[in-house]
């Protein structure tokens, strides 16, 4: 049966003009198919990175064309990307960037506020049903400030799930973590993958967690070279 | 409570921040109490100095001019006939013809309030050896008393009595203590043409001015024509109040095309008093402006500061699919909350103020200072304190709007 394309990259370049001018991305392109979740390896510098930047839509500086389910992105206003963000991607950093003065519960419901698609009442019942999913449902009301990093990057990926993205994308979700808690945030990935068919799209340099993904991307020099 | 969530993000901000928002508001209400005090206090003594004025000039006053003679042939071409003429005044007299018509056509005007005829008679004013020359002013009693509210100068007497004295006179005080005159005491006026004549005096007055007071008297107009030796059309002003002391120069212009006499508004005949008027205005109005630019900088400070310690939620915000547009609200928001609440303190802060100055006693006839509750002000107060603050937070909002969240995460 064939899969439905989620995201698509047509021959994607990226020059870096800082300090010297240097090609960052050279003709990457592939495919993301829907509930796959993949991982972007890479070394340090391998352009692994700006590759995500380029797919979440927030860095519009580059050759090429992307495409998120069956829309072409390239070329779109700055308003009409953030939209598309909000209603459609969803993210996981490596330092958690949760909003510190608010509550885990209003972090994970500020995307879905902002989306405005829902009563302020059925968000709310939707991120508590998301921190219930990750096991943190009793630290709701908590501020974000005073939870633990592994708690943290779990509220980051309720957030993330809030609005029903057709993607989530990562940057080293784990890199900030110790074994445990990084155990605990695979096994959730996995599970969002298989269960609810999320697609999942992770840079990491942790080797191991890129093994329990479905398809590893590797990039070298900018250039895409290993897709299995 | 449903807050949209953009105002709910910068409310959030602001009172996990209420330290700096308070500061950042107690600098509008710093600024917006003192912009109002100081442009109140402005209003009030202008009205003050005004009112004092009014009470010795008309708005507008009708009279006539001294004209010049003329040569009795033109010069016809330059270089061609060479014409000498010596110019001297030449009127015959200083009355107004056919007054009655003029006051008549006056009345019918709209903005007119009151409309009285005058001859000014210079004077002496003698007691046994002592004598002091001074201007009479030959008036109809009551409509002076309209205009000039010269009731609530007098010190001793009634301005009803000239009525029904006909040789009654009002002095100023100035004039009384100089020639040890008490009131109901006669006095003993001559004219400048040489007409000499013995007045009761039927009050003592004493205006703002102590000049005015040493030289100016109040008679009947019959007194003052048969001081001049004259007939009874004889006047030599003709002046005038109308709704808005403010309006004169526009209405002196408007008369001044219906008549040969000169027509003068009061802010004319003032120079050297509008001039100190502009200079007060300019020097307060700059003043007070340059604090409430202070208040903005500090609003300004506090968004720009809570910008750059916010980075990385503004990076997250606009990664989660908040635009631009969106964090300017959220910027905007929070000056906005701030500025209302600093204005709003501030006009509470300008109410005081003005209520303990308008308790200082300064003496003089006005007693306390002149300052009072100028509703515009306020008004205008509010709209620029909100205003300004808003100007100053958008400047650093457009700031953060352009944040690229890439440039963020990547540190």
């Amino acid at each position: 049966m064939e899969k439905k394309i989620i995201l698509q990259t047509k021959k994607i370049g990226k020059y870096f003009y800082q300090p010297v001018k240097f090609k960052a991305l050279d003709d990457v392109s592939f495919k993301v198919f829907e509930s796959e979740f993949i991982t972007l390896i890479g070394k340090s510098g391998s352009g692994k990175s700006t590759l995500l930047y380029i797919l979440s839509t927030m860095d519009t500086d580059y050759e090429g064309e992307l495409f998120i389910g069956n829309e072409k992105i390239t070329g779109q206003k700055p308003n009409y990307l953030a939209a598309i963000r909000n209603k459609n991607i969803g993210f996981v950093f490596q330092f958690h960037y949760l909003l510190p003065e608010f509550s885990c519960l209003k972090n994970v419901m500020i995307p879905a506020l902002k989306l405005g698609k829902y009563s302020h009442q059925e968000i709310e019942e939707q991120a508590y049903q998301k921190l219930e999913l990750l096991g943190i449902r009793d630290q709701a009301l908590k501020p974000a400030s005073k939870l633990s990093g592994g708690q943290q990057q779990r509220v980051a990926i309720a957030r993330a799930l809030i609005n029903q993205p057709k993607i989530i994308m990562c940057d080293e979700p784990t890199g900030n973590l110790d074994s445990k808690n990084t155990g605990i945030v695979l096994e959730t990935f996995q599970q969002l993958s298989s269960e609810f068919g999320q697609t999942i799209i992770a840079v990491t340099h942790d080797n191991d967690f890129a093994k329990a993904s479905n398809r590893i991307i590797e990039l070298a020099d900018g250039k895409l070279i290993n897709n299995t | 409570m449903k807050l949209n969530v953009n105002s709910e993000i910068a409310y959030t901000h602001l009172i996990t921040r209420k330290k700096q928002t308070i500061i950042a508001a107690l600098g509008v209400t710093v600024g917006i109490g003192i912009f109002i005090f100081m442009i109140s206090l402005v209003v009030g003594f202008n009205r003050y100095s005004d009112e004092a004025l009014f009470k010795a000039e008309p708005h507008i006053r009708i009279y006539q001019d001294d004209t010049l003679s003329r040569p009795l042939i033109k010069q016809i071409k330059p270089n061609y006939t060479t014409v000498i003429i010596n110019p001297k005044i030449a009127n015959l007299s200083n009355t107004l013809i056919n007054p009655e018509k003029i006051i008549a056509d006056l009345k019918k005007q709209d903005d007119i309030v009151t409309v009285t005829p005058q001859v000014s008679v210079n004077i002496f004013y003698n007691n046994g050896i002592s004598q002091i020359n001074g201007e009479a002013s030959g008036v109809n009693i009551l409509e002076a008393n309209d205009m000039f509210n010269i009731e609530s100068t007098m010190l001793a007497g009634d301005v009803r009595n000239l009525l029904s004295t006909s040789n009654g006179i009002l002095i100023g005080v100035g004039i009384a203590e100089k020639l040890n005159i008490q009131l109901y005491d006669n006095i003993n006026i001559t004219s400048s043409i040489g007409v000499v004549k013995m007045m009761k005096v039927e009050g003592i007055f004493k205006t703002a001015n102590s000049n005015i007071d040493l030289t100016k008297s109040y008679i009947n107009l019959a007194m003052s024509q048969q001081l001049m030796k004259k007939s009874s059309s004889y006047l030599t002003d003709i002046l005038v109040n109308i709704e808005d002391p403010n309006e004169a120069p526009k209405f002196s212009k408007k008369l001044q095309s219906s008549t040969i006499y000169k027509v003068e508004d009061w802010q004319a005949a003032n120079e050297q008093s509008m001039s100190n008027k502009k200079t007060r205005q300019v020097m307060f109005g700059s003043i007070s402006l340059a604090i409430l630019l202070v208040a903005a900088f500090g609003i300004y400070n506090i968004i720009n500061m809570t910008i750059k310690e916010k980075l990385n939620d503004i990076a997250i915000l606009k990664a989660t699919g908040f635009s631009g547009k969106d964090v300017i609200n959220i910027f905007l928001k929070e000056s906005l909350i701030m500025g209302i609440i600093g204005t709003s303190f501030g006009l509470l802060m300008a109410a005081g103020l003005i209520k303990f100055v308008s308790g200082i006693y300064i003496g003089g006839d006005r007693e306390y200072f002149p300052i009072g509750y100028e509703s515009p002000i306020f008004f205008i107060g509010a709209i620029l304190g909100v205003l300004i603050t808003l100007g100053a937070g958008y400047i650093p909002a457009i700031g953060a709007a352009k944040i690229d969240p890439i440039e963020i995460f990547r540190k």
